[in-house]
Formats: structure tokens, sequence, C-alpha cells
């Protein structure tokens, strides 16, 4: 394995890692910030993979604009997710 | 308990779901050639297009149409967000200044990254970018405005009007290509006037390619902004 390609995994971990984050975490300004971070190391996979175009409107919208936007709509509601009573699901019931 | 097997189904289901994906996928042979149409496409794009980069060429020449569609469809998206906040008058109510770090940074940035955008969809068919990526730099810039200054709004009615005039210019460039070459989005610049055929690689070159890219870069970036604009003012009770 050379070094090119440990880049490659570590990217792709830190991706994973930043999405299971956005998801898990219940403040919901640092999730915004998680999933931009998901889309910053793709735009850097896609230029390491060779795709520039793609790399620039990911960096572009999926870093910038889409977390600006819901950076906003946090900024209008509320910060922290509530904790919703857990209903036992369907096939818990039966 | 619930939630821990309610959190185990899943995690069993998306692992079902991933293997079998895997097992699908690993059986397709990846970076071999597959289909004869990019090959067409890289032997042919200089002397059919006249652009550098196949990319650019693909997305705006030999699928012009599609690339209308996209342009619609973010209209439309742009539209959609327009009327469900219409309505009520809205003003910009943000009552802090953005920091010294953010007030001056923005100054000295945001007029370079506007020209970077500009950069990225004026030299569509030679570099990588193209009019979606400058458009969405452009925005970018708009953004920064908006967040270091209180009092600052895009002019409104200005970039209105370029949105409606660089629309319709994307559907008369080709009609002008119907009026003349027999199919909408033909590439009269190129192929009937044979403008700029031994400058290939350099700006003026790549037949209608750069005009339809500063117009899709124009509509994408005003568009963008105005999404900006719409989601960042609140309304006004009074």
């Amino acid at each position: 394995m050379n070094c090119i390609t440990c880049i490659d995994y570590i990217i792709i971990a830190v991706m994973i890692i930043s999405a299971i984050l956005a998801v898990e975490w219940r403040d919901l300004l640092a999730a915004a910030v998680g999933m931009a971070a998901v889309s910053l190391f793709a735009s850097i996979l896609f230029f390491i993979l060779q795709a520039p175009d793609v790399a620039m409107t990911e960096a572009a919208i999926g870093a910038a604009l889409s977390g600006a936007i819901f950076i906003f709509a946090i900024k209008r509601t509320q910060r922290f997710e509530t904790e919703e009573e857990e209903r036992p699901g369907w096939w818990v019931r039966w | 308990m619930v939630s821990i097997l309610k959190r185990s189904l899943a995690i069993i289901t998306l692992l079902i779901i991933g293997y079998w994906l895997a097992q699908g996928l690993s059986g397709v042979p990846f970076g071999q050639d597959k289909m004869l149409v990019g090959q067409y496409y890289l032997n042919h794009v200089k002397q059919q297009t006249g652009a550098v980069n196949a990319v650019t060429a693909v997305v705006v020449n030999y699928r012009g149409f599609d690339t209308l569609g996209e342009v619609t469809v973010l209209f439309i998206a742009s539209t959609g967000v327009g009327a469900l906040l219409w309505g009520q008058r809205r003003k910009r109510t943000a009552r802090t200044e953005g920091s010294i770090v953010l007030t001056t940074g923005t100054r000295l940035l945001a007029p370079f990254v506007i020209l970077f955008g500009a950069y990225i969809f004026i030299h569509g068919h030679l570099t990588p970018g193209g009019g979606f990526p400058g458009g969405a730099t452009i925005a970018t810039a708009f953004l920064l405005l908006y967040m270091a200054f209180t009092v600052y709004e895009i002019p409104h009615r200005a970039f209105e009007k370029t949105e409606g005039i660089v629309g319709m210019g994307y559907v008369i460039v080709g009609l002008i290509g119907l009026a003349i070459g027999g199919y909408f989005l033909f590439d009269w610049i190129w192929q009937t006037w044979h403008l700029g055929t031994n400058n290939i690689g350099r700006l003026f070159s790549g037949g209608f390619i750069p005009v339809i890219y500063t117009i899709i870069g124009l509509k994408v970036g005003t568009e963008l902004s105005g999404i900006i604009d719409n989601m960042l003012k609140e309304e006004v009770s009074e």
C-alpha cells in the first residue's frame, strides 16, 4: 500500500466519523458543521480522484451554501434536539 | 431496551443491504471501457466542439438540452423558495455587526471571490469548472457580504432582470442554432462561422461553450444569491 492510498483511507474514515457524529449530536449547530465537514472531505477526495470540477462544486455548494442555509434554519427555530419519547415499533408491539 | 433492539435491527438491516450491494458491485469491472461513446467523445472533441476540456464539451455541447433542464430545475427551486416565503414584508433584522476579522476579511476578499467565480465560468472550456461551480462561488461571495454587514442587501431589481435576461438568452442561443443548423442548441459559432479554429486552447475558441457558460454562471449566481436573501430575511410584524 503506497501512501496515496493511505490518505484515501484516512479521508474516508474521517468522513464516516463525521457523518456518524452529525447524526448523533443533539446540538444541531454542531451537527450542521459535521455535515459540512463530510462535504469538505468529500471534495478533497474528489480532487484526489482527479475530478476537480466536482470537487469545486461540492466545496462551494456542500460545504459553504447548504451549511449556511442549515445554520440560518437553526437560528430561526431551536438549537437543541428535543427528546421525544421512544415508542416501541410495530415489531415489538405484536 | 426497546431502543437497543431498534438500533440493532437497523444495523443488521444496513449490513445486509451493504453486503448485497457490495456483492453486486464486485462483478462490475471499474476503469474499463465498457461504452464506446466515451472514447468517441475523447477522439472527436477537438474538431467537433473546439474545447480542450472534454467534460464541459459533453455538458454544454453534446448534452446541452440536459443542461437547459438542469437550469430550469434550479429556477423552479428558486421560485419555490420565493413563493414559500412570499407575502409578508420582510427585512433584515440582524442586530450584531460581524466581528472585525469577518468584516475586514470580507471587504478584502469579496471582490476577488466574485472575480474567481467569473474566471471559473468564463474559462470553462479550458480549465476544470464551468457555470455551476462559478455561479456557486459568486453566491458564496454574497453570502459573506450578508454575514458581515447587517444592512447589506443584494440589488434586487438588477438581479431579477439579469436572471430573466440570461434565462431567455440560453433559449435564444439554442433557437439561433435551430434556425442556422437545423436542430436546437446547434453550435453555430463553431460549426458555421468557424470562429477560433486556429485558436484552440486559448480563450476565444470553443464555439458557444463560453457564451452558454457565462449565461449559466450568471443565472446560477443570481439565483443562489436570491435564495440566500430569501432565507436570511425575517418578516417584520407591524
